[in-house]
């Protein structure tokens, strides 16, 4: 009966394997479709074109500001669908979250030390 | 459901094939389930976090150079505003397209792998390794023509095109603005970096296509056809990781300045 009901909420498991020898348990787990990821690859695409496209204008201090946030967009694109995290378990979410989180401390911390390091003396 | 359901299935390495079976608690042993986990799925997820945390340290790894080109870009911005404009920004823009179409069919490749299809696999393994080497080949033509100019930092590195920039045969002025000579010696910092990182970036590519060869060859042989996808899930991992960096680096290295030369 339990069995019965996690197949009914999970078909893509099962579907594709009809002998039940891979997952018992029928934990989650998600296949990510071909149109989604023709979806994520046309955003890709598109990100591309765009970064181009505003480097051409003169923008002033946001130029390099604009090309990064276009570059974080398509990286958490790329995280997220090719790289399964929005499907993943929360370990898996927490795990990526914490690198990034970690890595932005670190270039905070070593560009704070850079900027006050000569602090009043020019 | 009985243990000859699994011998229609090719094992993973014929002296694993006692290890499938049955474990004491009557769940069945695929040859690729490993005895310490308690579910394929578990072993799935254990492998998922391990494969994080070394992309984790590559982040750090690549991190360490992003934050120098941060530095020296606020250093010394006027050579690298010169020195950006000497790449070929049609030629990056190409290649990042390149780029995202192999992790397109790394992506797809997973998918093949997730449904058990064989054939589909052996073909987006090699549709992505075909798009990384030419992504390789573009960069080779890139590096050459840096070589040509000597805008390679050392001994041998040119200042002379950025003290006294070429005239634009349509303009009759300079195409960009000439830097005194000490700062455009700082030129050398920013072709040291774009080596420095473009480099490690085409290294990962090189580890990358000699790991898809031997999983092509896995692939064909059947090794990933009937639900074991972890090999795959991993390398599409590092494989899209490294896409990640260059759609970080292309926009930092290729575009700093476009806007003066119109």
């Amino acid at each position: 009966m339990a069995n019965e009901l996690a197949q009914h909420h999970n078909p893509h498991t099962d579907e594709h394997d009809p002998t039940n020898v891979t997952n018992p348990e029928h934990a989650q787990h998600h296949i990510v479709t071909p149109v989604q990821y023709c979806m994520v690859f046309g955003a890709l695409l598109v990100g591309t074109a765009i970064t181009v496209l505003a480097a051409e204008f003169d923008l002033g201090v946001f130029n390099p500001i604009v090309a990064l946030a276009i570059a974080c967009t398509k990286a958490v694109i790329v995280i997220l669908f090719f790289m399964h995290v929005k499907y993943q378990s929360r370990l898996i979410k927490m795990t990526v979250g914490a690198g990034f989180f970690t890595f932005l401390i670190l270039i905070t911390m070593t560009l704070s030390d850079y900027i006050s390091r000569a602090w009043g003396q020019w | 459901m009985d243990n000859a359901a699994i011998t229609l299935n090719e094992p993973l390495m014929p002296h694993e094939e006692a290890v499938s079976g049955r474990d004491p608690h009557g769940h069945v042993m695929l040859p690729q389930h490993r005895h310490h986990f308690e579910t394929e799925e578990q072993q799935r997820e254990a492998g998922s976090f391990g494969m994080w945390l070394f992309l984790l340290t590559e982040i750090m790894f690549f991190g360490g150079m992003f934050f120098a080109y941060l530095l020296y870009r606020n250093w010394y911005n006027p050579a690298f505003v010169v020195a950006s404009n000497q790449l070929n920004v049609v030629l990056g823009a190409i290649n990042t397209a390149v780029l995202i179409t192999s992790g397109f069919f790394m992506a797809l490749g997973v998918y093949a792998a997730e449904v058990r299809n064989r054939s589909m696999l052996v073909w987006m393994l090699i549709l992505t390794s075909v798009f990384g080497c030419i992504f390789l080949g573009v960069k080779y033509f890139e590096y050459k023509e840096k070589y040509e100019k000597h805008h390679i930092p050392g001994v041998n590195f040119n200042i002379s095109e950025f003290v006294n920039p070429p005239i634009d045969a349509k303009t009759h002025k300079p195409d960009q603005p000439a830097i005194a000579p000490d700062m455009a010696q700082k030129t050398q910092i920013f072709f040291f970096l774009y080596f420095g990182m473009t480099g490690m970036h085409a290294l990962h590519m090189i580890i990358g296509l000699g790991l898809l060869v031997w999983l092509i060859w896995r692939a064909n042989r059947g090794d990933f056809s009937f639900g074991y996808v972890a090999p795959i899930e991993n390398f599409g991992l590092y494989w899209h990781f490294v896409d990640i960096v260059w759609l970080f680096l292309f926009p930092l290295l290729y575009l700093i300045n476009r806007h003066p030369l119109k």
